[in-house]
């Protein structure tokens, strides 16, 4: 039996998080080993290098029900394989610039730099982002009806 | 155009009756004389078939891929557009140099017979251009119409000039013409989001997925393409979502970006007249504007936009409308 209720959900985003293994996901244990809090909907994925992160992998998200996606790497000349996420930098900003283009809200999307000292800097770029988020509401437009379907 | 044509078919008897090349690449007649195909010719002979005319808008640079493997040397006829697509194809390495021989023949604008139809001209039997006027001969009688609205929506903005040749044929001189090819992209930054998407929408849930976007493109020269892999999830058309279409085209226009030499073939071959050309023409304004000037094509050496970088560059974040804040 299913209960019946009028009552409504509060929204609450759906975050995925591709995380370079070097910089930001250390950055992602540093936060959480500091007992800092960030939203519990960010859901990291840990990629070896942000340049790993191929533009079906941002738009999978969308398709699967994320509601905003962000990538964190190594800041600009820190990359481990030294030059991955200057790569990064140049595909993303085509990307989302392109998706944009497409009618896709601009603050769904976002790149930041997290390195692996920066926990608390982790902390609250995935605070502001869940805020962003929530505030432009749930994502439309790039979802999947498929997956919709279980709800 | 005949005057072109004749000594086209000159110099492809010649070639190839001197053994010099093995095979000419160029158009044979179709069924009617607005539909002209790519073809192959290896002798003399199947040369009766040679066509060269205002229909001939087809690049015949990515059929070398295939072509210019066998065995001799092969001739082929380029037009400016399609000597981009070339040294594109050139550069990474899809096609041997040596072995094919560039003919660059003149173009003037290529004739495109859906628009003509959509002007009521209908059951052509022949087509004569003078100057900017375009006579039709239907079996209804003649008709005059005026050439700039006619020609294919890739012609009307290029200003193109033959990038690789071995010789040229070239009778009439080329008008000089002063066009904004990001014209549309940018009425289309203009609008809001909202317009934006709607408009999109509207545009790719037309698409079939037929894939001739994909297959007539030269940049896209994969061998195993993403979208022929059917565990992808997304190698047909789904009937009931929305967003297939649109990840289809966000990742076709992604993967060429920076090679796109904006040969206009995919707009071209769409059949359901879908504006492709302004995603790739998206990408090249932002390339240009982020990352200096850069044509795709134009030399057979050096780096592409994006895989290339500078230290200096500008973060996602503050790329807006495809420049820096």
């Amino acid at each position: 039996m299913q209960d019946v209720t009028t009552e409504k959900k509060e929204f609450t985003p759906n975050i995925v998080a591709f995380c370079c293994n070097w910089c930001s996901y250390a950055g992602a244990d540093l936060a959480g080993s500091s007992r800092l809090t960030y939203p519990a909907n960010v859901k990291i994925i840990r990629v070896p290098c942000s340049c790993r992160v191929n533009p079906m992998f941002v738009l999978k998200a969308f398709q699967r029900g994320a509601d905003g996606v962000i990538l964190c790497g190594c800041h600009p000349g820190d990359c481990h394989y030294v030059t991955g996420n200057y790569y990064t930098r140049r595909r993303m900003a085509l990307l989302y610039s392109f998706l944009n283009y497409m009618g896709i809200e601009k603050e769904r999307t976002r790149v930041e730099w997290v390195s692996a000292a920066e926990g608390a800097r982790f902390a609250s770029v995935m605070n502001d982002f869940v805020k962003t988020v929530t505030e432009l509401g749930e994502n439309k437009r790039l979802t999947d009806l498929r997956v919709k379907e279980g709800e | 155009m005949k005057e072109v044509e004749l000594k086209m078919l000159d110099r492809a008897k010649a070639l190839l009756e001197s053994g010099e090349v093995a095979r000419v690449v160029g158009w044979k007649k179709g069924d009617f004389c607005f539909d002209p195909a790519p073809a192959v010719f290896e002798t003399v002979e199947e040369l009766d078939g040679f066509v060269y005319d205002w229909f001939c808008g087809a690049n015949l640079s990515k059929y070398l891929i295939q072509i210019a493997k066998k065995e001799g040397k092969t001739a082929v006829f380029l037009k400016p557009c399609d000597t981009y697509s070339f040294n594109q194809l050139v550069k990474e390495h899809r096609i041997d140099r040596e072995k094919v021989y560039v003919i660059a023949v003149e173009c003037l604008a290529k004739l495109d017979v859906e628009k003509m139809k959509a002007k009521g001209v209908s059951m052509i039997e022949s087509v004569e251009v003078v100057d900017k006027e375009v006579r039709v001969k239907t079996a209804y009688g003649e008709e005059t119409l005026s050439k700039p609205e006619v020609i294919l929506t890739k012609c009307e903005t290029c200003q193109k000039t033959h990038q690789a040749k071995d010789e040229e044929i070239i009778v009439h001189e080329r008008p000089e013409r002063d066009v904004n090819r990001f014209a549309e992209v940018e009425k289309l930054e203009a609008m809001t989001e909202d317009e934006r998407f709607a408009f999109w929408r509207n545009e790719l849930s037309k698409c079939i997925r037929c894939n001739a976007c994909r297959n007539v493109c030269p940049a896209c020269s994969c061998v195993k393409c993403v979208f022929d892999n059917p565990a992808s999830g997304i190698a047909a058309k789904a009937n009931d979502d929305k967003f297939e279409e649109q990840l289809f085209h966000i990742i076709r226009a992604f993967h060429v970006a920076g090679r796109c030499t904006d040969c206009g073939e995919c707009s071209r071959v769409c059949p359901q007249n879908i504006p492709l050309h302004l995603l790739n023409r998206k990408f090249i304004k932002d390339i240009d504007g982020l990352y200096g000037e850069f044509q795709a094509g134009e030399t057979t050496e050096g780096k592409t936009p994006l895989t290339s970088f500078t230290e200096g560059d500008v973060e996602p974040k503050d790329v807006f409308q495809g420049e820096a804040k």
